[in-house]
């Protein structure tokens, strides 16, 4: 083994001191934040747990499903169907809760991290300690962010497994904003996203409570802002003319033309279709199918059209999701850093 | 704003020269004793363990126990004990005594005496506790209203000052040396005017030696008084500051 020694030399006390090493601070992060880290860790490992069970269980039934033969008979439809009916809603409601737990990280491991040094006064310890304290917050919201977000991350990567089933047919598309910022890279940007609004409003408001109430409240107007008015537009969508597209796609909006001019969007009126289609076929439900009237209006001159984003673009979503999160993740701590650099304490 | 001869302030030399306990001792309550000690090692560049250690068992301080559940006074000596431990060159304290009973009052400003007196410490003191600051000031800034109304030694401010007592008929007439502060008890005037043990008494009059608490009570008395020499600043004193 070499090692690698240096002379001792004095240590001169007016000419540039040397910072306080970095990893010092890690003992006192981990320190001061191993009870936050703890429940976190207790409430994904909680999330883990049942999606391991559930996902065990869930994903027994539909091989159990799959394995009908004939697949394309009615009787295996109806194996399918079941299957979804059982487990789509319990799937989708967990979901939905699991929604929110990048809010709860960031407001209950994110906003205390500053509020609590402000509001107890222990950062005019803190802060004037050798260490410094910008470096301090530097020190001290980066490894907690990157530890908060890997460990979403995890627990993101065993939702997809969890979820799979429901895309194996290409009936679903992952870009239901129930779903989408669930999988891939999108759940640990939000983690880190809400982490980062989290800290910063704990330095502004200086106290612990309402600071975890203004994370969680920014949090879900981005969330909601990216989901709904956002993430459409992270690239042109498609056009076809095509009245069969994919199931898997995410359809933007439909609207019917005749000889090249518009002539209605979303349903046929009942009208036109009493007109044009007297007697339709119908279908197993008892009423024509969607396809039969779309191809009786294609009949006619109508032409569909629809805008959609291939399932394709998943992955390019979740990188732009995933970047821009993450670019806004560092210029809030970035900022926050900033702002406690800067402070009169 | 450069300290403690030209280190620019917030610097890791500046850091690293000053300790800083402030009003209510702030500590992390959650942590045991000893682990303070380990967080403010960790954090500074020098911090004499063995002393913090030992001067802890000295005052009887548990060290497993956490920072909140000690008493006011031994929390206290805990904050100074990791503010100590720093062999800082100068230590600044603010209120430090505001929240502790006489008991742990004393005995705080006593371990600070000793500090100052043993490692040569400088410390700068605010408190509105104008008794303890007699005991351990050697220079006072008095500040009222975001003011500086009075900087000097303290022996240099006590022998500058005294209090006639005399007959109240007389006190308008009076204005020989300059009256900081007038009062009237019945048919007595008691007047505090800048004046040294060597200038005269007018007849019918006493002159008495005055306390720093009494001196320090007549400016803040009077807004528009104010007694500021060039202040000699000098390594080694303790100076002192109320706030108003």
């Amino acid at each position: 083994m070499t090692a690698l020694t240096k002379p001792a030399r004095p240590e001169q006390e007016d000419v540039r001191l040397r910072p306080v090493p970095w990893r010092r601070m890690a003992w006192v992060t981990w320190r001061q934040h191993r009870a936050a880290l703890a429940g976190v860790a207790a409430f994904l490992g909680a999330w883990a747990v049942y999606l391991w069970l559930a996902g065990l269980q869930m994903h027994h039934a539909y091989a159990a499903a799959t394995t009908c033969r004939p697949a394309s008979s009615i009787a295996c439809g109806e194996i399918i169907a079941e299957f979804n009916v059982t487990y789509g809603d319990p799937a989708l409601t967990a979901a939905v809760l699991l929604q929110t737990a990048p809010a709860l990280i960031g407001a209950f491991a994110g906003a205390p991290v500053l509020a609590r040094e402000l509001e107890t006064g222990t950062f005019r310890f803190a802060w004037t300690l050798g260490f410094g304290r910008w470096r301090w917050t530097l020190a001290k919201l980066v490894p907690l962010a990157i530890m908060l977000a890997a460990g979403a991350g995890a627990l993101s990567v065993l939702f997809s497994w969890y979820y799979r089933p429901f895309f194996a047919d290409g009936n679903q598309t992952p870009f239901t904003p129930e779903l989408f910022d669930l999988r891939g890279v999108a759940f640990a940007a939000w983690t880190l996203a809400a982490f980062a609004i989290g800290a910063l409003a704990g330095l502004l408001i200086r106290r612990v409570v309402p600071a975890i109430a203004a994370t969680l409240a920014a949090y879900t107007g981005l969330a909601l802002a990216a989901g709904l008015y956002l993430r459409q537009h992270y690239a042109a969508p498609l056009l076809t003319s095509k009245p069969n597209v994919p199931g898997s796609a995410w359809i933007m909006s439909q609207w019917w033309t005749k000889g090249g001019t518009f002539a209605f969007a979303g349903r046929p009126p009942e009208g036109l279709l009493e007109q044009l289609c007297p007697n339709p076929p119908l279908g197993p439900g008892g009423k024509p199918s969607h396809v039969t009237l779309a191809h009786c209006l294609a009949q006619h001159g109508y032409a569909q059209w629809t805008s959609y984003q291939p399932v394709s673009r998943f992955w390019p979503f979740q990188w732009i999701e995933g970047g821009w999160l993450l670019a806004l993740s560092v210029l809030l701590i970035a900022a926050t850093i900033w702002l406690v650099r800067r402070r009169a304490a | 704003m450069t300290v403690l001869g030209g280190h620019p302030a917030g610097s890791p030399a500046a850091l690293d020269g000053i300790a800083f306990v402030a009003q209510d001792t702030p500590l992390y309550k959650n942590l045991p004793a000893a682990d303070m000690l380990h967080l403010t090692r960790n954090l500074t560049r020098r911090f004499d363990q063995s002393f913090a250690r030992a001067r802890l068992a000295e005052l009887g301080i548990p060290v497993k126990r956490k920072a909140g559940k000690l008493s006011g006074g031994q929390q206290a000596q805990l904050a100074l004990t990791l503010a100590l431990a720093r062999r800082p060159q100068l230590l600044v304290l603010d209120e430090p005594v505001a929240m502790l009973d006489p008991v742990a009052r004393h005995d705080f400003m006593a371990s600070v005496l000793t500090a100052a007196a043993a490692d040569g410490v400088s410390v700068v003191l605010s408190s509105h506790v104008l008794v303890e600051l007699q005991r351990v000031a050697g220079y006072l800034i008095l500040l009222s209203r975001g003011r500086v109304q009075l900087a000097g030694e303290v022996a240099g401010l006590l022998a500058s000052h005294r209090m006639l007592i005399g007959p109240a008929g007389e006190a308008g007439n009076y204005s020989e040396r300059p009256v900081v502060h007038g009062q009237r008890v019945g048919a007595q005037a008691r007047l505090l005017v800048r004046a040294g043990a060597d200038d005269p008494v007018p007849p019918g009059w006493q002159a008495h030696p005055v306390g720093l608490e009494e001196l320090a009570l007549a400016y803040l008395r009077e807004p528009g008084a104010a007694a500021l020499p060039a202040p000699p600043r000098t390594r080694g004193t303790e100076t002192s500051e109320v706030t108003r």
